[in-house]
């Protein structure tokens, strides 16, 4: 058949129908949660297997939302010091893609100290401390690529492949391939610091794919999941006498009909009650030690919030969610740059760095990838926005030789790909675009990215779009 | 060539990336040109395909050159673009892009070709073009014959006809017809989208009147809910949303205007072809009306980006691909959006086709209109001698005219030299990207005195709101204009405004139009017009075509696919799925639909019935086959598991606005208020503020006040980066592009939704009310008949009753839980009674049986 949602349905059609004929609607309820294990599930979210053997089972996607500084964090450029308050000679800016200034721009030496770093001699910057420390945990790229140079169209290729609006999100299409592992929470889950972000629900966004592959938001305050909650006056126990009462009369329906989407209906009320217990217990941190919390940075209050997600993250991934995408806003520093800058590494260095820690102590790191990243990075040059402040500086967006990390299941830490030129305009060895670098998270997923379509407007869409190939050297 | 010569070149070449030299000696067309051509080139540029409308079996047509101008440049080998494609080099794609490449000596045999003039046999003149697709849905519609039947008494219609004889030769049986109780719910979901009352039911039931039916139906057809109900299925169509979608995602808070219209020209009944024609093109017809215009707001659904330092172009761009998209995939049901980076794969649409259509928008500007609604224009004529007064002395208090004078100098001194002050070049984009009503960027460049009131007023306010960006906060603030700017936007509000409306309008100074190579807007190819695609029958016209050429053609006698297309859109509304069932794929590779001629028929009397889209609704819904039961047929599971085949009707989910409306209707907080702004119901906080838009929207997500909050879920205003929570769990389009069918997704999220939000919850409270203020003994076949329009079973009401007991005896010592499910108690009841009722009411609302229409 050559429509996938097609596919999709008739597939769930037979699920339904054998559902049917061993008589599932007949059981009581208990036998029917006892069942489950032994029994089909009834959602198109059963776990899927993938095109090749993976190396990560999950994914935590670290979004460093507005583009951080690559040349004040990752990537030292000590020749910008030389040019530091003079604009470059055309020649070299002519290529550039620059958002607010002009070529013209003078440059802008950073005043972060680099030093070398774990047994692999990785070059990082004194504002990232504790990430330091795991620098023979992390495989560090200098040479990622965007075409995009302004946020909201970042971002839109960052996660759904192309700069235009309405594909799904990475997130999804993940979960599409691969389906959940829990039935008790959501196979895709968003979690968010800092003020909004530029693409809003863009990034955990079904697309054009079924709405059942759309991220979950989870909240840090009321309801974890929206509507989780049970309103005022229904205790647990009046909540299962409702539910009780509302599946039998559910089911005298189906008989009525003889439509096999009521089972499916009560299935979802059933999972949704198991979900309002499985939630609040994922976000529940009262079992975790005290230095748990510390090391997360949750103690404080500037890392608070991010620290809060980035251990949601790793209970979240025990507990069989697939991909977790934490994004954390603040990075756009256009102006302000050096004060800026301590305070967003103040809010997500300890963090980042515990969870990697955390999830190595706990063996999770294995099977699965940790990625660290913005939209694209920032210009060599400065950005002016007040002439008449002091040290009001901060730098553009440049999509041309940013810099990420990886770690975690399959990835070759230890190691540092991809150079730019002396100052930071080009990149200068192992490019890697925001496809390849799709291509790569699918390829360690065990999904082959030209395989991973759907079908949609009368064409295979992908989350690559028409490019991208995966990174061997990042693979171990 | 000598073998010898051939290993010369390739060792010569072998090693360099730079062009192969071209071969020395004389070269013959035939005998070492044609053979290089056809093993490498022509499978796509020849006469089955032309990709990128190049061809080499053609002399003419190959030194014309393909999408990106010339390819063969005779005497400059080193020049062509198709040598340096062969080669690969100076960066460019190679050619062929897989498989074998062309050898050094091959590369070297075109060049000597090419040097020595590029000469074709003079015979070498393609007759062949691009196959010429044979395919259903491109044939003229005519007028099918009817089929025979034998159950002649089953056939009320045509359409039963033809479903009849399908039916007949696989001796299968249509379903008895639905009872009248699940007719009327069926007529009321898909008519008005709303639930009828128990009143109506009765009165229905009782009605023995032959044609009682059909009177259900015209009273449906007349009711304004139609429009409501009718406007949302066009509203995914047409991507309509309240905001921006970028970034900023600005609230449009205008767009509503739109969508009025449309409301109101469904429920009046535009001919589908007025409809048409004034959606694309309703500003270029002669004398054109103000609700023309709004309806090209048709148009303006298209996303726009405000982020400062985006290309301009590239939106622009982007913007006009989404209206090309957007008319092709509603009103052709053709997914060209393939065709914008190379020729269509399976669809006889070339990528010159798609950029010829392309061409019909790309010289319209967005223009936003007065457009006052009923009762405006008085109130507005009266105060606006006194609001122009008072914002004139405003304006002087705060000395805005001298400053904006010498800002406007200094706007144009940076256009003129960017680069020069970053703070400057940044207070120029804000122009182009913040100015609020206009286009800032062209405003500014008009000399103030050539400018209208209504220009004037633009740039004032932009400059008032956003002089900061040019000199900083702290003068911004000694200047006062902060508070100035507060103070105009107060003003605004004291005063009638008029409602505005978002149009397109021709560009008067009409610019070229561009293929772009490869879909690459920076890369324009051969220059090209506004043409219909070649494969539909053309447009008798000469001249150069416009949009209203192109809203003609649409709906135009020879055009095969608009009635087609909009006559299958309205059977999926009204059989969950259309006899196409991929509704925005007409093409070659869409499913053979069973029932081909049916669909030519309606189509042919949807034209007959003058577009009436009414009138084609009330064909379908007063057919046998529509009035079928809709229970599983357990016969027909593996025969027909789709029901293509229509032996019986289809239970549905309904949609989300319609599960809104449903739980508001049934609980008697519903407001019928047809019309107007956009409202906001109640969301938990946290939820709209996560995205950077929301920082822009003000007061964040003020809840709505009064009767509004209770409006139909078409009404809720719909912000791109947040949209709200129910229509995203209940599959609601996310209006980045036109979508043409919902899903209808069934997950445990959905029903969290259903059971604790506040929406629904306060539904239950307020059913639960009426329910006890009914007599004991009837409450639950009252809340049964309100709900689902029947009395419950004996075993329902056994279970509903158990499950009353239970739910008494855990609310009976708990009065805190009492007052939160019964803040109100009339009465004729107790709080417990009342309490207790909300949860039964909130089961009621969360059946299976609620949420669907049978």
């Amino acid at each position: 058949m050559n429509n996938q949602r097609q596919l999709l349905e008739s597939h769930l059609r037979r699920d339904f129908l054998r559902r049917g004929l061993t008589g599932i609607g007949t059981l009581a309820l208990s036998s029917l949660l006892a069942a489950e294990d032994r029994t089909e599930a009834p959602d198109p979210l059963v776990p899927r297997k993938p095109h090749f053997a993976p190396k990560a089972k999950n994914v935590i996607f670290l979004f460093q939302e507005g583009a951080p500084s690559q040349m004040d964090l990752f990537d030292p450029k000590p020749g910008l010091q030389k040019w530091h308050g003079q604009s470059l000679p055309p020649e070299m800016t002519r290529d550039l893609k620059l958002a607010f200034i002009k070529p013209t721009a003078k440059v802008l030496a950073s005043p972060r100290k680099f030093a070398k770093y774990g047994q692999c001699g990785m070059e990082l910057s004194d504002m990232i401390p504790e990430m330091a420390k795991h620098a023979d945990d992390i495989c560090l790229v200098r040479s990622m690529h965007s075409e995009a140079f302004n946020h909201h169209p970042g971002q839109l290729l960052l996660f759904s492949g192309s700069m235009i609006g309405g594909r799904p999100s990475m997130g999804s299409w993940v979960t599409y391939g691969l389906g959940s592992e829990t039935r008790n929470l959501p196979a895709f889950v968003a979690l968010q610091s800092g003020p909004g972000t530029s693409a809003g629900s863009d990034l955990w966004s079904n697309g054009f794919l079924p709405s059942l592959y759309q991220g979950t938001v989870l909240r840090t305050g009321g309801d974890p999941i929206l509507y989780l909650g049970n309103p005022d006056g229904i205790t647990r126990e009046s909540q299962r006498a409702r539910l009780d009462a509302l599946r039998d009369l559910n089911q005298e329906r189906q008989d009525d009909t003889g439509d096999t989407e009521i089972a499916s209906r009560i299935h979802s009320y059933e999972l949704a009650y198991r979900m309002q217990m499985a939630g609040p217990e994922a976000v529940d941190f009262s079992k975790e030690s005290p230095a748990t919390i510390e090391a997360y940075g949750i103690n404080n209050k500037d890392s608070k919030a991010y620290g809060t997600n980035l251990l949601m993250a790793r209970r979240l991934v025990e507990r069989g969610v697939r991909f977790v995408l934490c994004m954390h806003s603040g990075w756009d520093m256009h102006s302000g740059i050096n004060a800026a800058m301590p305070k967003l590494c103040a809010q997500t260095d300890k963090s980042s760095a515990a969870l990697l820690t955390d999830l190595k102590q706990r063996g999770l790191l294995d099977e699965t990838l940790v990625v660290w990243g913005g939209e694209f990075g920032r210009t060599p040059m400065s950005e002016i926005r007040r002439p008449d402040e002091a040290d009001n500086a901060g730098r553009d967006h440049h999509p041309n030789g940013y810099s990420i990390w990886l770690s975690g299941g399959g990835i070759e830490t230890g190691q540092v790909i991809g150079e730019t030129d002396e100052l930071g305009l080009t990149i200068t060895k192992d490019k890697i675009d925001v496809h390849d670098l799709q291509a790569t998270i699918l390829h360690l997923l065990g999904l082959e990215h030209t395989q991973l379509t759907y079908r949609h407007f009368g064409r295979n869409f992908r989350l690559t779009d028409v490019s991208g190939q995966a990174v061997k050297q990042l693979l171990s | 060539m000598s073998p010898l010569l051939i290993l010369l070149l390739a060792a010569l070449a072998a090693d360099t990336p730079t062009l192969p030299p071209a071969a020395t000696s004389e070269v013959d067309f035939a005998r070492d040109v044609a053979p290089v051509l056809k093993r490498n080139c022509q499978g796509c540029h020849g006469a089955a395909m032309q990709q990128s409308g190049f061809r080499l079996d053609d002399g003419p047509a190959a030194l014309k050159g393909g999408y990106g101008g010339a390819a063969i440049l005779p005497g400059k080998s080193a020049d062509s673009p198709m040598i340096l494609r062969a080669a690969g080099a100076k960066g460019v794609p190679v050619m062929p892009p897989a498989g074998r490449r062309l050898t050094a000596a091959e590369v070297g045999i075109l060049r000597a070709w090419i040097d020595q003039g590029a000469r074709f046999p003079a015979a070498m003149v393609s007759k062949a073009n691009r196959q010429k697709t044979k395919h259903w849905a491109f044939e003229p519609i005519a007028t099918p014959a009817l089929p025979a039947v034998k159950n002649t008494a089953w056939v009320r219609s045509p359409i039963d006809a033809f479903v009849l004889a399908k039916l007949e030769s696989k001796r299968i049986a249509p379903s008895i017809e639905a009872d009248r109780r699940t007719l009327l719910r069926r007529l009321n979901w898909d008519l008005i989208g709303l639930p009828p009352t128990p009143a109506e039911v009765s009165e229905f039931e009782a009605d023995t009147r032959p044609d009682a039916y059909q009177r259900q139906v015209d009273r449906l057809l007349a009711a304004p809910q139609f429009g409501e109900k009718w406007a949302r299925g066009w509203l995914d169509q047409a991507r309509y949303a309240d905001s921006d979608g970028y970034e900023k995602d600005w609230v449009r808070p205008y767009a509503f205007r739109w969508r009025d219209w449309a409301i109101n020209a469904i429920n009046q009944d535009l001919p589908f072809n007025r409809f048409t024609i004034e959606q694309i093109a309703g500003d270029l017809l002669p004398n054109s009306t103000v609700e023309q215009r709004v309806a090209t707001g048709f148009a303006r659904h298209t996303l726009t980006n405000r982020e400062g330092g985006i290309d301009d172009a590239q939106f622009r761009f982007e913007g006009t691909l989404d209206r090309a998209n957007t008319v092709s995939t509603v009103f052709l049901g053709l997914s060209m959006g393939c065709a914008q980076c190379h020729d269509h794969k399976y669809d006889p649409i070339s990528q010159r086709d798609y950029y010829s259509l392309f061409a019909f928008f790309d010289n319209a500007e967005e223009v936003d209109i007065d457009a006052p609604r009923a009762g405006e224009l008085g109130p507005w004529l009266r105060g606006r001698a006194e609001y122009q007064a008072k914002r004139d002395a405003l304006l002087a208090e705060y000395k805005v005219a001298e400053l904006q004078a010498a800002w406007e100098k200094d706007i144009l001194y940076t256009i003129a030299h960017p680069g020069e002050r970053t703070d400057w070049d940044l207070a120029w984009d804000c122009v182009n990207k913040l100015t609020e009503g206009g286009d800032g960027g062209k405003i500014v460049r008009i000399p103030a005195a050539e400018r209208t009131p209504r220009e004037r007023d633009i740039v004032t306010d932009h400059f008032v709101k956003n002089y900061h960006f040019a000199v900083g906060n702290k003068r911004y603030k000694e200047l006062k204009l902060d508070v100035a700017t507060k103070t105009l936007a107060k003003l605004k509000t004291d005063y009638p405004q008029l409602t505005q409306a978002m149009t397109l309008a021709e560009n008067p100074k009409p610019q070229p139009s561009f293929l772009r190579v490869r879909g690459d807007y920076k890369t324009n190819g051969i220059e090209v017009q506004p043409a219909t695609p070649a494969v539909l029958p053309g447009l008798q016209k000469s001249g150069k075509l416009t949009r209203l050429d192109l809203a003609d053609w649409l709906v135009a006698e020879e055009n095969p696919l608009t009635a087609r297309v909009a006559a299958n859109r309205v059977w999926q509304e009204l059989f969950g799925s259309g006899l196409v069932k991929t509704t925005d794929d007409f093409g070659t590779r869409a499913d053979l639909p069973e029932h081909p001629e049916l669909l030519t028929w309606l189509a042919d009397n949807f034209r007959r019935l003058g577009w009436s889209r009414k009138q084609l609704i009330r064909g379908i819904v007063l057919s046998s086959t529509y009035r079928q039961a809709s229970h599983a047929r357990p016969d027909l599971q593996d025969i027909d598991p789709d029901n293509q085949l229509l032996a019986r009707q289809v239970r549905l989910r309904l949609t989300a606005e319609q599960i809104r409306d449903g739980a508001l209707a049934a609980s008697g907080l519903l407001a019928k208020t047809i019309g107007g702004p956009s409202i906001r119901p109640p969301i938990p906080a946290g939820v709209m503020e996560m995205s950077y838009g929301s920082r822009g929207w003000g007061d964040g997500w003020k809840v709505s006040e009064g009767e509004d909050r209770y409006r139909r879920g078409l009404y809720i205003q719909f912000l791109r980066t947040s949209p709200y929570p129910q229509l995203m769990t209940f599959d609601a389009p996310k209006a980045t592009a036109a979508q043409c069918k919902r899903d209808r997704s069934n997950t445990p999220l959905q029903a969290l939704n259903l059971l604790n939000d506040p929406v629904f919850v306060e539904a239950a409270q307020s059913l639960a009310v009426s329910i006890v203020s009914q007599p004991a003994k009837e409450r639950l076949d009252w809340a049964y008949r309100r709900a689902l329009g029947r009395i419950p079973s004996a075993k329902e009401s056994a279970r509903m009753m158990a499950y009353f007991t239970e739910q008494q005896r855990l609310l009976s010592d708990d009065t805190k839980a009492q007052t939160a499910l019964a803040p109100f108690v009339p009465p004729s009841a107790t709080r417990l009674e009342t309490a207790t009722w909300t949860g039964l009411a909130s089961v009621i609302l969360n059946l299976e049986e609620f949420i669907t229409r049978e």
